[in-house]
Parts: C-alpha cells; sequence; structure tokens
C-alpha cells in the first residue's frame, strides 16, 4: 500500500516538472510553430544565474524569483532577436519548415558552450530550501518529501496563475488570437510580435521555474536539462502541442506511467516506457490526446 | 543530359574517385587514415539524413538509435556468431533496414513535431535497452573486431589503412547506390512528397508506402554507418551512440546543404575537422578545461546556426532557386 | 479623406496579380470591385489593408501611405479589412471575437458602446455571445466579422466577398445593413463582390476587374446599365 501511495505521488511530482516544460514547449508552439530546443539551455541557464545567486545571498527564494525573471527577460529576448529575423531571413525553399527547429538545436548548443565557458563543466548542486527526506507514513519513509510537496505547490500555482491569465485577461485573449490565427489578430489592430515575443517571455518564465524545482535533487552542469527537455517535448506530444490542458494532462501521464513502471516492473524501463507510451498514443491519435488534425503539422 | 549517359558518368566518377581513395592511402599516414575512415563514416550517416530529411521530408532526430541497431547487429554477428566482417557489415544494413521499416510505418503516420518527438523518445532510449540484456553486453558492451588485413597485401599494411579501405568502400558503394536512387524516378517521388504532400497524393503517389521506403532506406545506410562506427573505436556500448551524436550529424547535413548528396563529404570533413580546429584553438588561445571540452560542441552549433541563415538550402541553393520560382507556376 | 490608388502593381509569387491598377473612392461613398474569380480583388484588398507587398505604384488613405505598413497598425489607424466568414477565429466566443478589436483601443468606454451598438445592429450575436463562433451559421459569423471591425470604428471598411456561401435572404440583409452604415456612420467602404448584381445595386461606383486590369470605372447606375458588363458580370 505505501508503495502504491509513494508512486502516486512521486508520478505527481515528476509529472509536475515535466509539466512546466512541456507547457512551455506548447506555449512557443502555439505562438511560433517551432519546437523550442533551445528551451533546455535557457532552463539551465536560468538556474545557473540561480545558482549564482544562492552564493551571493543564501536565499533560495531570491534565487528562484530571478530564475523566472530573468527567464522570461531571455525568452523575449530570444524571439525578438533570434527566431524573428531568422523567420524574415529564411523564407523560401524547402527548407522553411526545418529551419527554426533547427536553429534552435544550434542555439542549445551555443547556450550550453557559454555557459560551459562561463562556470566551467564541474557539477554544482543548489540546495532545496525544505527538507528532502521523505516523510514518515504510518512508521514508514515514503520517497516524497517536503521538498516534492514545494514542487507541487509551486506547480499548480503556476499553472492557476496561467489559467486565469489566458480565460480571464485582455492580454490572455490576445495570446490565444495571435496563436489561433495570426492574421485575424492582426487585422484586428493586435501587435503580433509583440504578442509573441510575450509568449516566449512566459515561456521561458515556466522553464526558469521548472529548473528550480528540479535542480535541487539532481546536480547541475550545462547537460542537465536535456532529459528534461526530452521527457516535456513526449509529454506536449502525448497530449496534443494544442493546449495547456493536453501539456499538463500528457506530463502527467507521463509521469505515471514511467514511475509505475519502474516502480513495478523494473528500474531500467525509465526511458524505454517513454518511448513506448508516445507510440502507443500516436498510434490511436497520430494528432495527440487533445490535438486536431489543425495542429498537426508545421 | 539522357538519364543513362549520367548513370554511367556517376559510376566513373565514382570509380575514378574510389581509386583515387586507393593510392592517397599509400602515401599518407596511420592518422590521416584513421582521420579519413571517420570522414567516410561521417559522410555516410550524412547521407541517410539528406535521404529521409532532405528528400521525404521526415525530419528525425533518432539516427544515433539507427546507427546502434546496424552496429549492435553487426558487433554481435562477428562476436557471437563469428561470421566474417563483410557479412557482418551487410547484416548491419538489413537488420537496421528491418528495424526502420517497423519504424517507417509509424512515422508514417506522423507529420512534424509528432514525428521529431518519437525519433528524440527513440534515441534517447534505445541505447539505454542495451543495459537491460546481457547479450548486448551492457554497460561495457561488444567488442568489434574486423580482424588486421588479410595476409596478401603485405605485412605493412596496417590496421588503419585496412579500416579507411573498408570504409570507405562501403561508404562509396552505399552513397553510389542512393545517388542513382535519388536522381531516379524514387527520388522524383520523395521530393514531391516532401513539396507538397496532398499534390502528391492526388497523383496517385502511395504516401504511406513511400515514406515506409525512405524510412527503411535511410535506416539501413544508417545502420551501415553505425557498424563503421564502431568498427573503428573497436567496440560497441551505449555510449557510443549519445543524442548529441544526432544533433552533430543533422548539422553536418544542414551545413554542407540536406538537399542533395554533393556535400556529404564535406559535412564529414565539417565533423572530423571541428575538435582538432578547437583543440589548434585552444592551443593558441590556452583555457580552462572547461572551455577545451566546451568549444567543439560550441563551433558546432555556431556553424549549424550560420548555416541556417546564410545558406539554409545548402550551398547549392542558389542554382536551384531558379528551379523553385519556375515551379510555383 | 479618399482613397486613392495609383498604377498599383502586384505580384503573387511568379504570377502578376494585378497591373497598373487607378481608382479613386471619395469619402462616405460605397465602391464595388467586381470581376470573375482570379481577378486579382481579393489580391488587392489585402495590399491595401498590410497584409501583401506590392510591387510598385501608390495607395493612399487621406493623403497618407497605406503600403508597406503593418496590418496592425493600419487597423488601428482606422482601416478594417473583413474577409469572407473564415474572418472569425471559430474557437473563440463570439463575445471574444468582438473582444479583439476593442483589445487595444484605450477608450473602454467607446468599445462597450460601440458594442452595444454592434449588438442592436445584430440582435442574433447577442442571443450567442458565449456561444464559440465555429458554432455560428454562415450568415451569423459574417455578421460578427463585420460587426468585429465596427467596434474598432473604422474610416475605411475593406469587405471581400461578404456574400460568399450565403443563403439569398442574408445576403440581401448584409447588403442592406452595409449600405445603411455607410450612410449613417459616414464610413468609406471598397466592396469586393462576386455577386456583382447585388454590389452594384448598393454602391456609389463601381470598378470592374478582369484579369488584374481595371477593366472599367463609372458610376454603379452606369455600369449596371451597361450592356457589356451586364453580359459579362450581371447574367443578362
Amino acid at each position: 500500500m505505501t508503495q502504491f501511495i509513494t508512486a502516486v505521488l512521486t508520478s505527481l511530482s515528476s509529472g509536475a516538472i515535466y509539466a512546466l516544460m512541456s507547457i512551455a514547449l506548447v506555449l512557443v508552439w502555439r505562438s511560433t510553430r517551432v519546437i523550442n530546443f533551445a528551451q533546455a539551455g535557457q532552463a539551465v541557464l536560468t538556474t545557473y544565474i540561480g545558482y549564482d545567486l544562492v552564493q551571493k545571498t543564501g536565499s533560495y527564494w531570491i534565487a528562484l524569483a530571478g530564475a523566472v525573471i530573468s527567464g522570461a527577460i531571455i525568452g523575449a529576448v530570444i524571439d525578438r532577436f533570434f527566431m524573428r529575423p531568422i523567420f524574415k531571413r529564411v523564407k523560401t525553399g524547402p527548407i522553411v519548415m526545418i529551419a527554426p527547429v533547427v536553429a534552435t538545436l544550434g542555439l542549445l548548443g551555443i547556450i550550453q558552450g557559454l555557459i560551459g565557458f562561463k562556470w566551467g563543466l564541474t557539477s554544482q548542486s543548489i540546495e532545496a530550501p525544505v527538507s528532502t527526506d521523505g516523510f514518515k507514513v504510518m512508521g514508514t519513509v515514503i520517497a516524497f518529501s517536503r521538498f516534492n510537496l514545494l514542487v507541487l505547490v509551486f506547480v499548480s500555482f503556476a499553472m492557476l496563475l496561467l489559467t486565469l491569465l489566458f480565460q480571464r485577461t485582455n492580454i490572455g485573449l490576445a495570446l490565444r488570437a495571435s496563436a489561433y490565427s495570426p492574421e485575424i489578430a492582426r487585422l484586428s489592430g493586435i501587435k503580433v510580435d509583440t504578442v509573441r515575443t510575450l509568449g516566449w517571455a512566459i515561456a521561458g518564465a515556466s522553464g526558469g521555474l521548472a529548473g528550480m524545482l528540479y535542480i535541487p535533487g539532481y546536480f547541475l552542469y550545462p547537460n542537465a536539462m536535456d532529459l528534461l527537455l526530452v521527457f516535456g517535448f513526449v509529454a506536449a506530444v502525448i497530449g496534443g502541442l494544442e493546449s495547456l490542458f493536453g501539456a499538463v494532462a500528457g506530463a502527467m501521464i507521463l509521469g505515471f506511467s514511467i514511475n509505475f513502471a519502474t516502480t513495478y516492473i523494473s528500474g531500467k524501463l525509465f526511458f524505454p516506457t517513454a518511448f513506448i507510451v508516445l507510440v502507443l498514443v500516436l498510434l490511436v491519435k497520430p494528432a495527440g490526446l487533445f490535438g486536431s488534425k489543425k495542429s498537426r503539422g508545421a | 543530359m539522357l538519364k543513362g549517359t549520367q548513370s554511367k558518368k556517376r559510376l566513373v566518377l565514382f570509380i575514378a574517385f574510389g581509386w583515387a581513395l586507393l593510392i592517397l592511402s599509400n602515401q599518407v599516414g596511420d592518422l590521416k587514415l584513421y582521420q579519413g575512415s571517420f570522414v567516410a563514416t561521417y559522410a555516410l550517416a550524412i547521407t541517410s539524413i539528406i535521404l529521409l530529411t532532405g528528400y521525404s521530408g521526415q525530419l528525425s532526430l533518432g539516427h544515433s538509435a539507427l546507427m546502434a541497431v546496424g552496429a549492435y547487429a553487426g558487433a554481435l554477428s562477428i562476436f557471437n556468431a563469428g561470421l566474417n566482417p563483410i557479412v557482418s557489415l551487410i547484416i548491419a544494413v538489413l537488420a537496421a533496414g528491418t528495424f526502420g521499416l517497423i519504424l517507417g510505418v509509424i512515422a508514417a503516420r506522423l507529420s512534424g513535431p509528432y514525428l521529431a518527438g518519437t525519433t528524440l523518445a527513440l534515441a534517447v532510449s534505445l541505447p539505454t535497452l542495451a543495459n537491460q540484456f546481457s547479450i548486448l553486453g551492457a554497460e561495457e558492451g561488444i567488442v568489434f573486431d574486423v580482424g588486421p588485413a588479410p595476409a596478401r597485401f603485405g605485412e605493412d599494411f596496417s590496421q588503419y589503412k585496412w579500416f579507411f579501405w573498408i570504409s570507405s568502400l562501403a561508404a562509396l558503394i552505399m552513397v553510389w547506390f542512393i545517388a542513382n536512387l535519388l536522381s531516379s524516378r524514387y527520388g522524383r517521388t520523395f521530393k514531391a512528397l516532401r513539396d507538397n504532400s496532398i499534390a502528391a497524393e492526388l497523383s496517385g503517389i502511395n504516401v504511406g508506402r513511400v515514406k515506409v521506403m525512405a524510412f527503411a532506406l535511410s535506416s539501413g545506410v544508417a545502420g551501415l554507418s553505425g557498424a563503421l562506427l564502431v568498427m573503428l573505436i573497436s567496440g560497441v556500448s551505449p555510449s557510443a551512440f549519445p543524442l548529441s551524436l544526432s544533433f552533430a550529424l543533422l548539422t553536418g547535413a544542414v551545413v554542407t546543404g540536406l538537399y542533395n548528396l554533393k556535400g556529404v563529404i564535406l559535412g564529414g570533413l565539417v565533423l572530423v575537422a571541428i575538435p582538432e580546429i578547437a583543440d589548434s584553438l585552444v592551443s593558441r588561445i590556452g583555457g580552462s578545461e572547461g572551455f577545451t571540452t566546451t568549444l567543439p560542441g560550441f563551433l558546432v552549433s555556431a556553424l549549424l546556426i550560420l548555416a541556417v541563415v546564410f545558406t539554409p538550402n545548402g550551398p547549392g541553393h542558389l542554382i536551384k532557386r531558379k528551379h523553385h520560382k519556375q515551379k510555383v507556376l | 479623406m479618399s482613397l486613392v490608388v495609383e498604377n498599383l502593381t502586384i505580384d503573387h509569387g511568379a504570377i502578376r496579380a494585378i497591373s497598373n491598377v487607378s481608382f479613386t473612392v471619395p469619402q462616405g461613398e460605397l465602391a464595388a470591385i467586381i470581376g470573375a474569380n482570379g481577378a486579382g480583388k481579393t489580391t488587392l484588398l489585402r495590399t491595401l489593408s498590410g497584409l501583401k507587398e506590392s510591387k510598385s505604384g501608390s495607395a493612399t488613405w487621406n493623403g497618407k501611405s497605406i503600403l508597406g505598413k503593418r496590418a496592425e497598425d493600419l487597423a488601428r489607424s482606422g482601416i478594417m479589412h473583413v474577409s469572407d466568414g473564415k474572418s472569425v477565429i471559430a474557437e473563440l466566443t463570439v463575445k471574444e471575437n468582438l473582444a479583439l478589436a476593442g483589445l487595444w483601443r484605450k477608450d473602454k468606454k467607446d468599445v462597450a458602446k460601440a458594442t452595444g451598438e454592434v449588438v442592436e445592429l445584430f440582435p442574433i450575436l447577442g442571443q450567442r455571445m458565449s456561444q464559440a463562433a465555429g458554432s455560428l451559421s454562415g450568415g451569423e459569423r459574417q455578421m460578427l466579422a463585420i460587426g468585429r471591425a465596427l467596434i474598432a470604428r473604422p474610416k475605411l471598411l475593406l469587405l471581400d466577398e461578404p456574400s460568399l456561401g450565403l443563403a439569398p435572404l442574408i445576403i440581401e440583409q448584409i447588403f442592406q445593413t452595409i449600405k445603411s452604415l455607410v450612410e449613417k456612420m459616414d464610413l468609406t467602404v471598397l466592396l469586393v463582390e462576386q455577386n456583382a448584381m447585388g454590389a452594384l445595386k448598393i454602391a456609389d461606383e463601381g470598378i470592374v476587374l478582369n484579369l488584374g486590369s481595371v477593366v472599367a470605372v463609372d458610376s454603379a447606375q452606369t455600369l449596371l446599365n451597361d450592356p457589356a458588363v451586364r453580359a459579362a458580370y450581371l447574367g443578362f
């Protein structure tokens, strides 16, 4: 029984972190039609910034705020000064479909390279602000700690904020309209380019949060978030790339599948489970669970 | 130019090139031969990417996994089954091609980011499978030993020269085969698919089947390059095929032109040269250990971005642009 | 304030869609552009609203050039382009669609007032406020598209085939609405239509486009009576 509870709780908390990544990816996909591989680099960069802040101020919370804010700024800068010029330049030929994706791959390498130059390759670590020891439930220690609980709380809070933003505010409406139909949005007077940059900023902030919630359990090095990117991407695809809800649902499904598979079947199934679940979902629904035909392809 | 003369010309070109390499191999030292072998191997891997992404328009990030399939199949056939190295290479192609066929059936239903995501997940998870099954050698991997050169080549025939001969010959044959394929009706079919799959379907092309075929072929080629790669490093293990390999190969393909085969050797050269350039840069500028290790990856990425921005459709783009404008009508 | 187009040439890929087109629409008037499919009418409109680039020539509104500007900037300066019924975002509700045009406007009170006026004009929209725009009928969507444009208090309205795919009765209703809007709000309207008869009936002047060139420019009444026009476009 405790094994089951543990599995559920750890699924929730890993699913929550995957969700932050998949939200970031879906946000950029919806607004720019690009899979932003550089997100892994952005998220780890903001975590390094957080690391520096921890060194300077000794406070995890200040570092967290710093990571989220710098994530937003970096995201906006990348869209404004990197993606926009690329879209302008690459307008013809078959490369149009994959050029932006390839560009984000290149950007990922550059960001990781710059991190390596500045901070070196030795692994660092960031200490969690609360205990990472498992709770004691009915005499046994389960693999779910105060920190895991904190992650759940933060991510739920972030989801709530984002949902309110998108559904209840004018900016949210502009974001949605620009994603559904940039042309109609433009004709209505909405500055679609600015709105898109805002979308990248939100995605960057989400990645910044993801990094600071993820790293305390692991080590910090330039490639530390690569795996999270892969899982976030798989989660986003499972969910259908269409909505935030799909992104979160996909992340939870992935989190639960992986955790239950590794708990009950074999610890070695960590990666293969992701692939299997993805293929199973796509075989039944090629556009993802909540995706529609419209969102398929570029 | 008539089809017949064009393919004859190509054959002559390839044979001449092969001869040139043969002669060259007697002139240069072991280090250059070893590097040359890697160039050939990477060029072959890039060919598989051009076939799949450049020609049939399916973006896959999982080529490292396909190479791994070929590599393990080849290694097992030598190590466990004691087969001849040449046979093992053929097995590598067949194994990877079959795997690609199955994968292609799944892939044909997917497009764009869905395909990219699936191949990404594959690239990450497949190598770890080796840890599950002891027959696959787990972390340490399996030895891949093609043995020394045949005795009749003489005592001075070094192992590296043998590597060079095997990899260059294999690459030449495979690239020639693919080049012929791509300039035939099949190649045009692939391109039709990439440019407009709806129009292709309407003109009677069985889109699904063509996609699967492209995938299977590309996988076979990738499998061969994977087997050659582990031949060069004398053993296959999960760590030989990281995700970064897929990215590096994609970079090589984009940089030298994703849309035709002419640049593959250049692509291979670029991938081999960059660590060298990075090394010499470091020895001139000096730098920390972090700098040294990070620089090659950084250069590859910078190159990728420059390529996408300045020669997005490959260096041959300027000529092709005229064709594109006419095609719009 | 007039719309003055002079020697405008527009390419669509390798095809010359519009060549050397010139016409003037005086303020407060309704000009109908008629012509067969492929005559370049939509391309012309899309260029005037900033969605497309022109090759050469000029187009000015109120003396200022409107070429080479961004669509959202033109929209904010009072030029509204309404495509056919596809001009609504199906996934958003009617209320949200209407709100789009007022998002950037600072005078929120006026936006509310304008929204109220639109609902008065098209009561059916008021009934469907929280429904997804995709669930509306063709005619309702057209009303929504026009209504949204009106909330921005436009001065120049570019209408692209509003009658497309609609039943005759609805078409009649829409055309009458457009006519009365022009009269009441001192709007200047450029109406592109395949339904030449209906368009010319409500227009002040007509411009006949064929294969990208202007074939005739005259008062709508004259064109309606012109035998060549009647034969070619009015089915007489």
